[in-house]
């Protein structure tokens, strides 16, 4: 019943998308100076069916019907509600439908916020954002569909993998698709401004606010991404450069660039070449990473099942995409004219793209190298994170100075007379390194650096918010947010990573460890049934030898049923300047239990500064038309 | 006679040319210090030039019966069906770490019987089997 209904509706997207681009092409040549109503209606009934077809999926899942085969492998009947909802975009084909979604609602939301521009330009967007729809659509119906059905129907489903089964892990991806999708409609946009002559200032006015929706949702999805990883995976970190997570920061690099850039374009009218190439491989880059993560030929902790014939799709469509976006970029680029002044704000967005390419260029080498290499010489290696913190982190200096100076420079030119003070605060991020480093510890030369234009950019943003409070300089608030708190995450990261305190043991319940700091008992395990899987509850009972404050905590160990799995639940203690942290796993039933105990200073300030990057972009939504 | 203008930008193209050349033998370079080579067990017994004291991964199947738990470690021997090595690693193993399953270890040879890995790495799925894995094992298993 509901596989029919589902390739139905999808079908019927199919279909109104044929017609969307046929009514939109033959209201380009009519004169009238507004878009025909049968264009708005298609697209509303077309984003109406997409978004039912997703929620007879979700119905699906929540009704267990094992007769679609996509229920049958990723859900059970003993699964949480929550999860079972979760679980429609948990796997590879229901997330490809709600990819879809957004590409439809953006299309569609797109259409009706852009009443103020050029016909043409809309009606291109609208043509091209329905075929990287069509495109799509396809892949869905004839490689991964997710409303296939299997007779005769089982009577249980295989499960969802434990490990998913987390509430930052289910919201993960719908945030990072309206990040990563939502590049589509400035992708279309752009071609659609190459070929209507719609550039310039009101072509960045256009596309604005969707930069900054989906360079928000990155932002968060990301975040979240890591904090999952933090408490999910065990090992105590939350970024490890991981194909998969590299995957994800290179658009969120090109992105970032874009946003900046954008603000150049508009203000200044210049740089038109340079936004569009962004905003063409903004969205590639997303592809791309999909089409490596789905095809499984990035070897990475995070794999998802894989299957080689969705990559070879997925890259004939990334090739026919990249293929158009160069031709008709090439076709209709014109020539500008750059006329820009050393010591203009221009000047440092410009610095701080540089920056950007440099940092993708990076990862991206790191992240392609290994294939390169296994397909040419059948060599396996692996690039670790020692790559990536030599390359990033020297850069990561300079950056940080930029990012505070940059902002205090007008548009076109301007004198600099906050020189003194620059120096003043230079001197003054001196001096808090060098009280951190002779009373809490030594670290390397780099690393003072870090620290010392993290401070920097730090004091900048506080007499930023200073200034602020006054109302100087109103519309300034989102970018101070932002960078502040880029500044606090790697100085909260360089604290956290120099202070870590680390021990693995192994021990049996009722024995002692003592370590410098701590003494740990481990006291009793206890067994509890839930749901859907049974735990092992350690007791630990933790004593600090410096002041005999005593705490307790209880890692897990989840033995799942279906599917059979174990998983690790770390026991985390947050307090406000440092977490405490503790995993154990058993091997083969045996005696000892295998304990990681960590001690990682001030972890909730990582998270609370990343969430402020990402409230930047949210509050520069807020800002009204002339203030922006 | 090159006019002002033009003069500017064939300084700003030479310049931005020399930064890339910089910037990208500066990320080759670091790339070669830091790639982690992955061998088999059986490749660390034929190879003669193996680095010693270098990190690296290595790669097979846990034996079985193989795992021994003390205080201060866990050891097992992976093997590829023709060689076996050593590996000792201390800390909590990843969900799916079992006897007569893939692993992957990340560490340093101490010499060409004996493995001490910092990292195992895990996998989410039980399904799954890293590929270097599956091209030894299929290579052997004729």
């Amino acid at each position: 019943m509901l596989s029919s209904i589902g390739i139905s509706l999808v079908v019927l997207v199919l279909i109104l998308s044929f017609l969307n681009i046929y009514t939109a092409s033959l209201d380009l040549k009519t004169s009238s100076q507004s878009i025909n109503k049968s264009v708005y209606k298609l697209s509303l009934f077309q984003t109406t069916f997409t978004v039912l077809s997703f929620f007879t999926l979700i119905i699906g899942f929540i009704n267990s019907d094992f007769s679609l085969i996509n229920v049958y492998e990723n859900s059970h009947t003993t699964k949480p509600f929550f999860y079972k909802i979760a679980g429609t975009w948990g796997n590879h084909e229901g997330s490809l439908l709600l990819w879809i979604n957004i590409l439809v609602i953006f299309s569609y939301l797109f259409l009706v916020f852009s009443q103020a521009h050029n016909k043409k330009y809309r009606l291109y967007t609208l043509i091209f954002q329905n075929i990287l729809i069509l495109g799509f659509l396809f892949f869905l119906l004839l490689n991964s569909n997710p409303f296939n059905s299997i007779y005769p129907v089982p009577l249980e489903g295989l499960g969802l993998n434990p490990i998913l089964q987390d509430p930052a892990l289910a919201i993960h991806p719908p945030l990072l698709y309206v990040g990563f999708v939502g590049c589509s409609i400035y992708f279309s946009a752009a071609m659609a401004s190459l070929l209507s002559s719609y550039g310039g200032k009101s072509f960045a006015q256009s596309i604005k606010n969707w930069v900054k929706i989906s360079w928000s949702f990155q932002t968060l999805g990301i975040i979240v991404g890591s904090i999952w990883a933090y408490y999910e995976l065990g090992w105590g970190g939350f970024w490890f450069w991981d194909p998969v997570e590299n995957a994800s920061l290179l658009p969120w690099f090109a992105i970032t660039a874009l946003m900046h850039s954008l603000i150049v374009l508009e203000k200044r009218n210049t740089l038109y070449a340079w936004v569009i190439i962004l905003c063409l491989s903004t969205f590639i880059l997303s592809v791309t990473g999909t089409f490596l993560v789905r095809s499984g030929i990035l070897n990475s902790v995070h794999t998802f099942a894989s299957d080689p014939s969705r990559g070879i799709y997925i890259l004939f469509f990334l090739s026919l995409m990249i293929f158009s976006a160069l031709t008709i970029f090439f076709l209709k680029y014109k020539k500008e004219n750059y006329n820009f002044n050393l010591k203009s704000r221009e000047t440092f967005i410009l610095a701080n793209n540089w920056f950007m390419a440099f940092f993708l260029a990076t990862v991206l080498i790191g992240m392609l190298y290994p294939i390169f290499l296994d397909v040419l010489t059948n060599v396996k290696i692996s690039v670790g994170p020692p790559f990536f913190n030599i390359v990033i982190i020297p850069l990561v200096v300079p950056f940080m100075f930029l990012m505070a100076i940059g902002p205090k420079f007008g548009w076109v030119k301007s004198q600099n007379k906050f020189f003194y003070k620059t120096l003043f605060l230079i001197l003054g991020a001196v001096a808090i390194n060098l009280f951190i480093f002779y009373f809490f510890g030594k670290y390397s030369f780099l690393t003072n650096l870090v620290f010392i234009a993290a401070i920097f950019l730090i004091l900048h943003s506080f007499l930023d918010i200073k200034k602020f409070i006054n109302n100087k300089f109103k519309t300034e608030l989102p970018r101070i947010i932002s960078h502040l708190g880029f500044a606090l995450l790697v100085f909260f990261i360089g604290i956290n990573h120099q202070f870590s305190l680390e021990e693995d043991f192994n021990l049996k319940v009722g024995e002692i460890k003592k370590t410098n700091k701590y003494q740990i008992n481990f006291e009793d395990i206890k067994i509890k049934e839930s749901k859907n899987y049974k735990a092992v509850i350690g007791n630990f009972k933790l004593i600090n030898l410096k002041n005999n404050l005593v705490q307790y905590l209880n890692p897990e160990i989840r033995i799942y049923s279906n599917p059979e799995t174990l998983t690790y639940e770390a026991a985390i203690k947050t307090k406000i300047n440092s977490d405490l942290y503790l995993t154990m796993s058993n091997v083969s039933r045996s005696d000892y239990y295998n304990i990681k105990f960590q001690n990682k200073p001030f972890m909730i300030w990582i998270w609370i500064s990343s969430l402020m990057i990402a409230l930047g972009g949210f509050t520069r939504l807020t800002l009204k038309k002339n203030e922006d | 006679m090159l006019t002002k203008k033009v003069k500017n930008r064939i300084l700003f193209l030479i310049f931005v040319f020399v930064i890339s050349i910089f910037a990208i033998f500066f990320i080759l370079k670091s790339l070669n210090k830091n790639i982690l080579y992955f061998s088999s067990p059986s490749e660390i017994k034929q190879k003669e030039d193996i680095p010693f004291g270098k990190a690296m991964r290595v790669g097979g199947m846990v034996k079985k019966g193989s795992i021994v738990i003390s205080q201060k470690d866990i050891q097992f021997v992976v093997t590829d069906f023709e060689n076996e090595i050593l590996i000792s690693y201390s800390g909590t193993v990843p969900n799916l770490f079992a006897e007569e399953k893939g692993v992957v270890a990340e560490g340093k040879l101490s010499d060409k019987n004996f493995f001490k890995a910092d990292r195992i790495l895990a996998k989410h799925d039980e399904n799954y089997m890293p590929p270097e894995i599956k091209e030894i094992i299929k290579k052997n298993a004729k």
